[in-house]
C-alpha cells in the first residue's frame, strides 16, 4: 500500500514499522544512549525506536522534545524516518536538526497497522510504501 | 515561501550554523503557512538552563558554536540553572555547575548576552511598538507583545536562536495584524491590588482562555510589575501569548460578539485554594517572573529589623540585583536570613535536588510549575501574608 505524505524533512529510509495510536512527547521519554522508549505507561514504553519507522499522531509537551531527537541522531540512536499525521514544531525542529527524514498528512487509521512490517519512506517524493498490505 | 535574495544566500552559506538556522526557519514557516521572513530587531534564547535541555542541548549548542554560529541581532540569554557565581550558596552539585557554564560557555562564543534573566524589557533590551522581535520565554512574550507592543510569536530554543543567527523569523501569527485581535472579554468584578491578585486572575484566565487573547474590562491600574505578573501566569496556566487591558495597555476595542467571562470576588478566592496545597511553606520565593528593584525594595522593607525561621530567597537580574546590593536592600535581606540570587529562578533550577518540598510563592506561574518541575507542594499567597509566615 501506498499513502501519499507531505515531505518536512528530505530523505529516504527502510525500516520496521513502530507504531503509536498516542502522541509522543520526546523529552523525558526516549533513552539518547539506547534509543529505549522509558516513559512509564506510555504504550511504546520497553520499546526501541533506534533504525525504525515510527509511526505516531503527532509530537506533545516540552519544547525541549526536539534537542532529545537530534541528541538520538547524534548517538546513532534516532528513528530511521518519523511519519505523523500531522507534525508539530517540535517534531520538526528536531527532525531538521537531526537530519531524520520526516513527513505527515498520513491518514490513515495508525490502529489498524501491526508493528514490524516492512516500510520505506521517500520524503523527497512524498511516499510512504507499507509493504505486504 | 518568498525568500529575498538574502535569504536564499543564507540557505547555501558556507558556514554550516547559518545553513542550518535558515533551513530551520524556513521549514517552520512552511508548516505555519508563511508567505515570507520578517527581519527582527532582537532575539530571546530560551533552553539555557542545563535541567531543561539537559546532555542533548548541551551536544547541541556546542555543535553550532563549533560550527561558527554567530548572533546578528541583540539577543539575551533567558535564566540559566543556578546562580552563575553563587551556585555553590543554592547547594548546586559540581557536576550540574561544570555542565551549566558548558552551555554558557557555548551561548557567549556565539554572542548571546549572557544576561540569564526573563525580564531583559527592565534593563537593557526593550523594543518600540510594532518592532519584529523573536523572544522565546513565555512571559516576556506576553509582556513585550502586550505591554510593549512588539510582535512575537513564542518561540522555542533552536528556532530563536536560529532567528538571532539570521536575523530572520517567518512572518505568521502574531507579526500580522489579523491576529493580534481579542478572542474573549474578561470582565472584572474584584479587588485587584496586590501582585498576587494578578497573578491569580492570569492563572484564572490562562485556564480559560487557553491559547486566545483576552480582553480585560474593569482594570483600575496596574503598573509594570503587576502586569508582568498577570501575563506570566496566563502564559502558565494557559498559552496566552497576547493580552490586552482596556484603557492600561490598549484603547477601547470592538469585542461585541466575543465570548465573555467574568472575574469575580469569589473566583479569586478559589483560585488562591486552588494553587495552595500546603500553608506551611519551608522556603519562600520571590521574583517569578524577575524581581524588578520596586518589588525588591517591598520585600526589604517588610525584613527589615527581622529573622526568619525559614528560607527565603529572591530571584532577579545581575543588573537588578547590583542596584538592591547598592541601595543596601540585599545586606537587609541577608541580615534577616534570606537570600538573593541571580541569573536563575525557581523553576529553572534543580530545587527539587534540595531538601525542599513545600515552596510559597506570590507568583501565579511558579505557583502553576512548582507541583510539576520541582516536586513541591505549594502556598500561593501574597508578598506581605508569605513574610508573615516565615518571620520568627
Amino acid at each position: 500500500m501506498n499513502v501519499e505524505v507531505r515531505c518536512i524533512t528530505e530523505g529516504s529510509a527502510d525500516g520496521e514499522l513502530l507504531v503509536s495510536t498516542e502522541p509522543i512527547g520526546f523529552y523525558g521519554a526516549v533513552d539518547i544512549d539506547t534509543g529505549e522508549f522509558i516513559e512509564e505507561g506510555h504504550q511504546l514504553e520497553g520499546e526501541n525506536i533506534s533504525g525504525k519507522i515510527l509511526v505516531f499522531p503527532k509530537g506533545k509537551g516540552s519544547t525541549v522534545g526536539s534537542y532529545v531527537l537530534y541528541g538520538l541522531s547524534k548517538k546513532g540512536n534516532a528513528p530511521a524516518a518519523i511519519v505523523n499525521q500531522e507534525t508539530e514544531t517540535i517534531v520538526a525542529t528536531g527532525c531538521i536538526l537531526g537530519e531524520i527524514p520526516c513527513v505527515d498528512g498520513f491518514d490513515i487509521p495508525l490502529g489498524e497497522l501491526e508493528n514490524g512490517i516492512g516500510v520505506h519512506v521517500d520524503a523527497d517524493i512524498g511516499k510512504v510504501e507499507i509493504r505486504g498490505v | 515561501m518568498y525568500l529575498t535574495d538574502e535569504e536564499k544566500e543564507m540557505l547555501e552559506s558556507d558556514n554550516p550554523a547559518v545553513r542550518k538556522a535558515m533551513k530551520l526557519l524556513v521549514k517552520l514557516g512552511d508548516i505555519y503557512g508563511a508567505d515570507e521572513m520578517v527581519e527582527i530587531t532582537s532575539a530571546q534564547a530560551s533552553g539555557v538552563s542545563y535541567k531543561s535541555i539537559g546532555d542533548p542541548g548541551i551536544m547541541f549548542l556546542r555543535e553550532f558554536a563549533d560550527e561558527g554560529a554567530k548572533v546578528s541581532v541583540p539577543t539575551f540569554a533567558n535564566p540559566a540553572g543556578m546562580d552563575l557565581e553563587k551556585w555553590e550558596e543554592m547547594h548546586i552539585s559540581k557536576e550540574f555547575a561544570e555542565k551549566q557554564k558548558q552551555i554558557i560557555e557555548a551561548m557567549k562564543s556565539m554572542g548571546i548576552t549572557i544576561s540569564s534573566s526573563c525580564t531583559p524589557y527592565l534593563w537593557s533590551n526593550l523594543p518600540t511598538r510594532n518592532e519584529h522581535i523573536a523572544w522565546a520565554e513565555s512571559s516576556a512574550v506576553s509582556f513585550a507583545n502586550s505591554v510593549i507592543g512588539a510582535r512575537t510569536n513564542r518561540e522555542g530554543g533552536p528556532s530563536a536562536l536560529a532567528a538571532a543567527i539570521t536575523g530572520r523569523t517567518p512572518k505568521h501569527g502574531l507579526h500580522l495584524d489579523e491576529n493580534r485581535v481579542p478572542t474573549h472579554v474578561v470582565e472584572i468584578d474584584a479587588e485587584l491590588n496586590s501582585i498576587s491578585d494578578f497573578g491569580a486572575l492570569g492563572s484564572w484566565t490562562g485556564g480559560k482562555v487557553e491559547d486566545g487573547k483576552p480582553y480585560f474590562i474593569g482594570v483600575d491600574s496596574a503598573g509594570t510589575d503587576k502586569l508582568k505578573s498577570l501575563g506570566a501566569a496566563m502564559a502558565a496556566s494557559g498559552a496566552v501569548a497576547l493580552y490586552f487591558v482596556e484603557g492600561i495597555t490598549a484603547d477601547p476595542m470592538e469585542v461585541s460578539g466575543l465570548e465573555r467571562l467574568k472575574f469575580t470576588e469569589r473566583d479569586k478566592r478559589e483560585e488562591y485554594g486552588r494553587l495552595t496545597e500546603s500553608e506551611d511553606p519551608d522556603l519562600v520565593v520571590f521574583g517569578c517572573p524577575h524581581c524588578s528593584i520596586n518589588e525588591i525594595e517591598n520585600i526589604a522593607k517588610k525584613l527589615e529589623g527581622k529573622t526568619l525561621d525559614k528560607d527565603l530567597w529572591v530571584f532577579t537580574s545581575k543588573a537588578v540585583e547590583a542596584w538592591s546590593d547598592r541601595m543596601g536592600y540585599t545586606d537587609i535581606i541577608e541580615k534577616a536570613g534570606g537570600k538573593v540570587f541571580s541569573d536563575t529562578c525557581n523553576v529553572v533550577c534543580p530545587i527539587e535536588e534540595m531538601n525542599y518540598g513545600r515552596m510559597g510563592t506570590n507568583s501565579g506561574k511558579a505557583a502553576n510549575y512548582l507541583p510539576g518541575f520541582c516536586k513541591q507542594k505549594v502556598m500561593f499567597a501574597d508578598t506581605g501574608d508569605l513574610i508573615d509566615k516565615v518571620l520568627k
